[in-house]
């Protein structure tokens, strides 16, 4: 190839991920596939009881089972300190109650570990923990995050006194205050955002091994971020150097956050490898997936929005209480606060706005980061508000969001509500996008029609900003983070030419080794099929923050942007010393470096590569091998934008809502894979429009978790899932060299409202002003009949 | 997810697999298709020591339509559902089981098993009420044929006798004028009817002559609606005659109310999907 041919750019095509083969033909390595030579396994004893103490534990039965090795249970481990807490609520006391490996005198859901058994295979551990008696006192429960703050409630932690995790706020109390008491209209509404849980499709688990001589663990686990699971579980629940510990993410099937958190099975597979010498395995099965692993959101909100006749919002007021579980999950006090009550203006311009949210324990499971993470709710609720406030005035909803949009030239835009600036933004031409595809105009001419012959269709707008590459280190310590949130990568060229990156981002489902590839191979101008991306394993990885909030590629990608920047300049030097010229005449092109003037005059990336490696002839003061690390600390968040439009029929005999259409317009910034992109574009809205349609984790009033099962917890079938037309349109970030912005979550944070939006939209002849989710077909049915 | 210790055995014959039944009594469950036993087992709501198989008895499959419709017990679900004689010879059976779960479990799931589960949300012991049809058991005392209307005694609850088989299932094929529907509401996770419903008319001289509806997922177990079936015999079967007659669907059942769907509102959709089966069956029968 000579200078002159460009090679062709891989950034920006829709390449098909190169981790699929594997994966989709069964050929993937995943947690239940590790089997070590001599493991045992691990069946836990669990409460049936959502809040009770634990009288007694008699494990004689089951000790005598053939093949049971050994029963413990929390009392013996004492020697280890609880989970902890690593996201609290900025500013404000909180009152953190994490598990601990297993649970000590008393139980605080239904589900919680009281034992565990071990033995030699899954079957026999499982026979003797139904052998396992306990002796429990039941306690009164309570499941609702409203009523476990009031006077008399069970309470369910000394250390949280009214179940009160925090109380924390955002915004301007006084001037929103003022804003609702002297406004033209005021649309005031009780939100429900219901509890979910995230069905990852492989559940999670953890292995432990432990080696005696050297004191080292290696454990295997369902990670979303081994690095600081490494770090929590060696500095705060053992207490012994990180370097004890090698942290493994095999193949992860799929995570949505669940896979984020510190859990005990982390704890007590580590802690029952040292103490009997043996691997041991334990990995949940569906049923303890849906009862103890997290959920998301659960949030109560009273929300007044205030305005003027002719549509201008003057001011939000919002008083959430958001459910966190029995006990404080990892990052769950970050979720409700930083990442939702900071961006709950969304795509507006509010003068005045204040957020209040209530942090509760109650005799649940714990609930944590769901895929959007705060977001989701967010966008919920201004999105709805903003609904029924256009509907309040009599003024068409598209109307209502262009007179409020933040403006291009408001950006880089401070919502005051003590997050950083918008970076990038252009609302409008989004919205106008997605409603001329919608062919808006027509279809109301349509609806209106049809509404004569009994037929109720409806539109809804959704209109979103997120924020994602959540990082910058220093404002991420400020909102109560306890970590950095920069991510760092490595990249080599060997002496063949190959390019291997090491990345502390971890795929998921995200298509990263794709993604990274294409960053790579077009940044140093090899082959594609010459880079490789490795990731999960903590040796042999450098440090990152792990993989959530849609920041792997505006983060981790960006790190690895700059390491081959690094390597770009190194070999730029390096020709310039084999080529006998001047290095500031040395152009780097299309994995060549060549004397600018005479572009024969060169040396490909891999021959540099090899000289650097052999290393016969390198400038004076060179260090051997092309080899750089970069860590990277982006100066702001960013800040993806949309708007998605849905059409429903509702059957007003039955309740049931069919989805006719649903228009997605995404600007995620430069989309490096508009494949991917795509992609996590649809699994988004699957996930979001499930919320609005099927999904719903309900708890009896003592407790019980009444979805416990796959028969009961409606997760939407790809036949429950519409076409989804996607567009997008484009506008970089300016905050990172790629331009990107992330969208892992733009799906789901755009999507419930939108289908809630048009449902409520159908449902206005019956004068419906609002649903609670999900809109199942008896609460639209009850909507329509007044009943 | 791991079920209790069990012995499994596969017998290649009814005869031996009634033997086997006969040995280990109330100990031992049979095993068809196994999509509500497994699972009951897997959560140990169920631990049955003994699991007799009958998937390798051959004897037990198939279909045959000849003025007669015979479907063998361990006929999947999959088989019914694209046997295109079956699907003329009466529709609503094809309606129902097209129905079902999605196409991993109509698979692997058997008529007979369904019905001897009798599970209150299934499918089937609506459509064989609604075709009057004959349930054929064999047990320690020999075969005998239970109608429909006899079989199902209570929630999960069935006139199977204690080491009695179901072998085949039997009812007559549709004649010039007759038409049956099933309509359904399903639960978005299970598949299970929320409510279901099940519609056999003839029609004659342009009246309905002949009327049978029943209902399942509703109550605590499937049952015939004689309030609706005496409305609509005897009218033309239009469509103000079809919604009077719907409007007592669910009379004198016991509804079932839970967090998928309240007492109310399944009363409530007894009459809208009693409606739609029964237009679809008159629209079949004309």
């Amino acid at each position: 190839m000579t200078a002159t041919e460009m090679k062709e750019r891989l950034v920006g095509r829709a390449l098909k991920r190169r981790e699929d083969p594997k994966l989709i033909t069964g050929h993937g390595n995943y947690l239940d596939d590790i089997k070590l030579p001599g493991m045992l396994h691990i069946a836990l004893v669990r409460s049936p009881y959502a809040h009770a103490k634990i009288v007694s534990i008699d494990a004689s039965k089951a000790l005598a089972m053939p093949g049971v090795v050994a029963v413990f249970t929390g009392k013996d481990m004492l020697d280890i300190n609880p989970m902890p807490a690593a996201w609290l609520a900025s500013g404000v006391k909180n009152n953190p109650v994490p598990p601990r490996a297993l649970a000590v005198d008393k139980v605080a859901m239904v589900g919680d570990p009281v034992a565990m058994v071990v033995a030699e295979n899954r079957y026999i551990a499982r026979d003797a923990a139904d052998a396992v008696e306990v002796e429990y006192e039941p306690l009164p429960a309570v499941v609702d995050a409203r009523k476990a703050v009031e006077p008399g409630a069970p309470q369910i932690h000394e250390a949280a006194p009214n179940n009160i995790v925090f109380e924390w706020e955002c915004g301007n109390k006084a001037a929103a205050d003022a804003a609702v008491a002297s406004a033209e209209v005021v649309v005031k509404e009780e939100i429900i955002n219901q509890r979910l849980i995230p069905t990852p499709m492989e559940t999670r688990g953890s292995i432990a091994r432990y080696d005696a001589t050297t004191g080292e663990w290696t454990v295997w686990m369902t990670s979303q971020a081994p690095h600081v699971h490494r770090l929590l579980l060696t500095a705060f629940v053992f207490g012994v150097p990180e370097t004890k510990l090698r942290c493994i993410a095999p193949n992860v099937g799929g995570g949505f956050g669940q896979k984020i958190f510190c859990y005990n099975d982390m704890a007590f597979t580590m802690w029952a490898a040292r103490k009997l010498g043996r691997p041991v395995k334990f990995v949940e099965d569906r049923s303890e997936n849906y009862k103890y692993s997290t959920h998301g959101r659960d949030h109560i909100t009273e929300a007044e929005l205030a305005g003027t006749r002719d549509g201008k919002i003057t001011g939000l007021r919002v008083k959430t209480w958001a459910n966190i579980g029995a006990y404080f999950s990892t990052v769950a006090a970050g979720i409700p606060t930083t990442l939702y009550g900071r961006i709950v203006t969304g795509v507006y311009k509010i003068p005045a706005a204040h957020v209040h949210v209530t942090g509760v324990y109650t005799n649940t499971a714990m609930v944590d980061a769901y895929r959007g993470a705060g977001r989701p709710e967010a966008s919920y609720l201004i999105e709805r508000m903003v609904d029924r406030f256009a509907a309040e005035i009599g003024m068409d909803p598209a109307e209502v969001r262009r007179k409020n949009f933040i403006q291009p030239e408001d950006f880089p835009y401070d919502n005051g509500l003590g997050l950083l600036p918008y970076d990038s933004g252009n609302y409008e031409p989004a919205l106008n996008k997605a409603l001329e595809i919608a062919g808006y105009a027509e279809f109301r001419k349509q609806q209106a029609e049809l509404r004569k012959q009994g037929r109720y269709l409806g539109i809804g707008i959704s209109s979103y900003v997120e924020i994602c590459g959540i990082a910058p280190s220093a404002w991420m310590g400020s909102q109560g983070w306890g970590a950095g949130l920069w991510e760092s990568a490595n990249v080599r060229v060997h002496l063949t030419g190959k390019v291997v990156v090491t990345t502390g981002s971890l795929p998921h489902g995200q298509g990263l080794e794709t993604t990274f590839a294409q960053i790579v191979a077009d940044e140093l101008g090899v082959p594609y099929e010459d880079v490789e991306v490795q990731w999960g394993d903590t040796q042999g990885t450098p440090f990152g923050y792990g993989t959530y909030g849609s920041r792997s590629l505006a983060v981790g990608g960006v790190a690895i942007k700059r390491s081959v920047d690094k390597i770009k300049e190194k070999a730029r030097k390096l020709a310039a010393h084999l080529l006998e010229a001047n290095e500031a005449d040395i152009v780097f092109e299309n994995g060549r470096a060549y004397v600018k003037g005479s572009p024969d005059k060169g040396k490909t990336i891999g021959e540099l590569a090899a000289a650097a490696a052999v290393a016969y002839n390198l400038p004076p003061g060179m260090e051997p091998f092309l080899d750089e690390t970069s860590y990277y600390d982006p100066p702001n968040c960013t800040f993806p934008f949309g708007t998605h439009v849905s059409i429903v029929e509702v059957d007003p005999e039955t309740g049931h809502v069919k989805l006719l259409r649903y228009i997605a317009v995404d600007d995620c910034g430069n989309q490096i894979n508009p494949l991917i992109v795509e992609g996590q574009i649809h699994g988004g809205i699957a996930q979001g429009l499930a919320q609005a349609l099927y999904e719903g984790a309900v708890y009896s009033e003592d407790g019980q978790l009444l979805t416990g099962t796959l028969m009961d917890y409606a997760v939407p079938t790809a036949a429950m899932v519409p076409h989804i037309e996607t567009d997008h349109t484009v506008t970089p970030s300016p905050v990172n060299p790629l331009g990107v912005k992330g969208a892992g979550e733009a799906g789901t944070i755009a999507s419930a409202q939108c289908v809630m939006n048009a449902i409520i939209d159908a449902l206005a002849p019956f004068g419906v002003k609002h649903l609670q989710m999900p809109a199942t077909p008896e609460r639209i049915w009850h909507a329509i009949h007044g009943k | 997810m791991i079920p209790a210790p069990f012995d499994y055995y596969a017998p290649t014959s009814l005869a031996e697999a009634l033997t086997l039944l006969q040995q280990h009594g109330d100990d031992a469950k049979i095993l068809a298709g196994g999509h509500s036993l497994l699972p009951a087992m897997k959560l140990r709501l169920a631990s049955p020591s003994v699991l007799i198989d009958i998937n390798k008895v051959a004897e037990l499959r198939g279909i045959k339509v000849n003025g007669t419709v015979e479907i063998g017990a361990m006929t999947t679900w999959s088989a019914i559902e694209h046997h295109t004689a079956l699907a003329k010879a009466c529709p609503a059976m094809t309606d129902a089981v097209g129905l079902i779960g999605d196409i991993q479990v109509r698979n692997r799931g058997t008529i007979g098993g369904s019905l001897a589960h009798a599970d209150p949300a299934a499918d089937m012991p609506a459509v064989v009420l609604a075709l009057d049809a004959q349930i054929h058991v064999e047990g320690p005392n020999g075969p005998r044929a239970i109608a429909a209307a006899d079989f199902f005694t209570d929630m999960l609850s069935t006139a199977l006798e204690p080491g009695e088989i179901i072998t085949t299932i039997t009812f007559d094929s549709h004649g010039a004028g007759e038409g049956s529907a099933y309509a359904k509401f399903p639960h978005p996770a299970s598949r299970y009817a929320i409510v279901g419903a099940a519609a056999y008319v003839k029609m004659e001289n342009g009246q309905v002559t002949a009327c049978r509806v029943a209902i399942t997922g509703a109550g605590p177990k499937a049952e015939r609606q004689p309030a609706v079936e005496q409305a609509l015999i005897g009218t033309d079967g239009s469509a103000d005659a079809v919604a009077a007659a719907a409007a007592h669907a669910g009379e004198g059942m016991d509804m079932l109310g839970d967090i998928h769907a309240s007492a109310e509102y399944r009363r409530a959709m007894c009459k809208v999907y009693t409606k739609r089966a029964l237009l679809r069956a008159i629209e079949r029968a004309r």
